[in-house]
């Protein structure tokens, strides 16, 4: 579905602070895939999920989505097919409006013309949505999102993504600066709903338990290349020690330091 | 005397409305509603001299200001240049093109000219008392514009723009294209300047390149003063009422100032001292109101 074709990413190219982010990698997603993404800072994974989603073109290759050539779109675009969820959960929704304007906002993708289309029924179905999160939220419809915390706004975030039904969500690490309760019911969340709603996907996590728990593929990346992938059986009988032992016999050095920022749990 | 205090407040508030559009929902520090009202105000001269129809002279102000804002989004969008310098780079090239609207002449008088106040001061007489005409006018005229701005705000695209100031991200996670709500807020904002340049120009009685000068402070102090007096709110019809009060609060001030400032031995030199003052202490207040309630706050969470 999405195509990555020999691409590579430098940056400040023919400077002294030339940066090689990602090199030649090519990559396959395909329908209902449900990618995990793993590899220490530095590596390239945001960087990738940069490049899929617009905010940066590559200096080489193409990237194609069901055959059409999106290499050139910009971000906004990409944005109606490709749905992103970022580290921070402010990012998703607006602190200074209520929570049904919020989701009025983000309930329908593209430009918006001058109708009011926040009635009665929209009410009612967003409180319908808003129960599946279990957090109450559907009795809050008026209160500002500044009042919200943060795993409430990432949870939020999610939801309002998955309704716009987007061809591929690209997870980037949305539950990494949430508190561990919190996270643990957003990645349940999130698991929950790529199922139910056969959804495409790519998480990029730092906990290489979660990136062996979820999803039918792995990628481990290291210094702009993908350097190990699994998919199916191979990646059901993947442990922790199995994924580090595999980075010191690809990469002949420790796995040591990465250690402190893979957490294992 | 009364109905002076207050008519300016309305006349001015169009442009504080366009001022809060720029500056609190899009968070756009535009500088360029200081060409955009003496262009309000030039149009407005130059339409009636040339006999246009007031209301169309109106439109033709608005339609000025648009094109201001939307000039001052795409210096801003297309060649990357900083807001600030890009409403700064309109503002110049406006004193220009304000002079030339003028014909080559920096005051243009309209005192025997029929504008639309006296239109509507000839067909009000006897049926409202002659000194509260234009404060009924200008109180109607300044409350329609209000409530259409609310009803913008309301609709789909109106809250897209809301949005975009808080977090531009998520807009363009919508899909949307950031640019666009850009060049349409910023165009809104100087639409209703120039509208308020016009009707002060009428009121006046001349219209002056030097209008403008200093007015994007004024617009700015009375949203400012407009926030402190009311309790904040996200309700789009609170915010603009707390621009237009905000607005009449400070220019009855300035009024005062400008009539009674010799008490103190205060000329109307002095005015543009005072309002910056006025400014920096609105700054100190807030500040120390977040910090109270931030020390009141962390009080509570110890408990």
């Amino acid at each position: 579905m999405i195509e990555l074709k020999n691409v590579s990413m430098i940056f400040n190219q023919g400077t002294v602070n030339e940066n090689q982010a990602i090199s030649t990698i090519n990559l396959n997603v395909r329908e209902g895939d449900f990618i995990t993404v793993i590899g220490s800072n530095g590596a390239g994974k945001s960087t990738l999920f940069n490049l899929i989603a617009g905010t940066i073109t590559p200096t080489v290759g193409s990237i194609h989505l069901n055959d059409r050539n999106i290499t050139r779109d910009p971000e906004y675009k990409r944005a109606r097919y490709i749905g992103r969820i970022f580290q921070n959960p402010l990012l998703g929704t607006a602190s200074n409006m209520s929570l049904e304007d919020n989701m009025m906002i983000t309930y329908k993708k593209g430009f918006k013309w001058l109708k009011r289309s926040l009635n009665h029924s929209m009410r009612e179905f967003f409180k319908s949505e808003l129960v599946q999160l279990r957090m109450g939220l559907e009795d809050r419809m008026k209160e500002n999102l500044a009042l919200f915390s943060g795993g409430q706004r990432q949870a939020l975030t999610l939801l309002m993504m998955v309704l716009s039904r987007p061809d591929l969500i690209l997870l980037d690490e949305h539950t990494a600066a949430l508190d561990p309760k919190n996270a643990e019911i957003v990645l349940e969340l999130t698991n929950k709903f790529i199922a139910e709603y056969k959804l495409t996907a790519m998480m990029i996590t730092h906990n290489m338990s979660h990136a062996i728990e979820y999803g039918n593929r792995l990628l481990m990346m290291d210094k702009g290349e993908i350097i190990f992938e699994a998919a199916g059986e191979e990646k059901k009988a993947l442990t922790v020690e199995k994924l580090i032992d595999k980075f010191h016999q690809i990469r002949h050095k420790s796995f040591e330091s990465d250690r402190t920022l893979l957490s294992e749990e | 005397m009364i109905e002076g205090i207050f008519v300016e407040g309305l006349i001015y508030g169009i442009m504080v409305l366009g001022v809060f559009i720029s500056f609190r929902v899009l968070d756009f520090p535009d500088l360029t509603v200081d060409g955009s009202f003496p262009l309000g105000a030039a149009l407005m001269a130059q339409c009636l001299l040339m006999g246009v129809n007031g209301w169309l002279a109106l439109l033709v102000a608005f339609a000025g200001g648009v094109a201001a804002g939307v000039i001052t989004s795409l210096i801003h969008n297309h060649l990357k240049v900083p807001n600030l310098l890009a409403g700064i780079l309109t503002m110049t090239m406006l004193y220009s093109i304000n002079i030339r609207i003028l014909g080559n002449r920096a005051n243009v008088p309209l005192l025997n000219q029929e504008t639309i106040l006296t239109q509507v001061t000839g067909r009000l007489t006897g049926i409202i008392p002659d000194d509260y005409i234009l404060l009924v006018f200008f109180a109607v005229v300044t409350i329609v514009i209000k409530i259409l701005l609310d009803l913008f705000f309301r609709t789909d695209l109106g809250m897209t723009i809301g949005a975009m100031g808080n977090n531009e991200q998520m807009v363009i996670s919508q899909g949307v294209n950031p640019k666009t709500l850009k060049s349409i807020g910023l165009g809104i904002s100087n639409g209703l300047v120039a509208l308020s340049g016009a009707f002060a120009a009428q009121y006046l009685g001349f219209a002056d390149v030097g209008l403008g000068q200093g007015i994007i402070i004024s617009g700015l102090a009375s949203v400012m003063i407009g926030e402190f007096l009311i309790l904040k709110s996200n309700r789009i019809g609170v915010l603009t009422l707390c621009a237009v009060l905000g607005s009449i609060c400070f220019y009855a001030v300035m009024y005062v100032g400008r009539y009674y400032g010799y008490v103190i031995n205060m000329t109307p030199n002095d005015l543009n001292l005072i309002k910056g003052i006025l400014i920096i202490v609105l700054l100190v207040m807030t500040q120390s109101k977040k910090l109270k309630k931030a020390a009141v706050r962390a009080v509570v969470k110890h408990d």
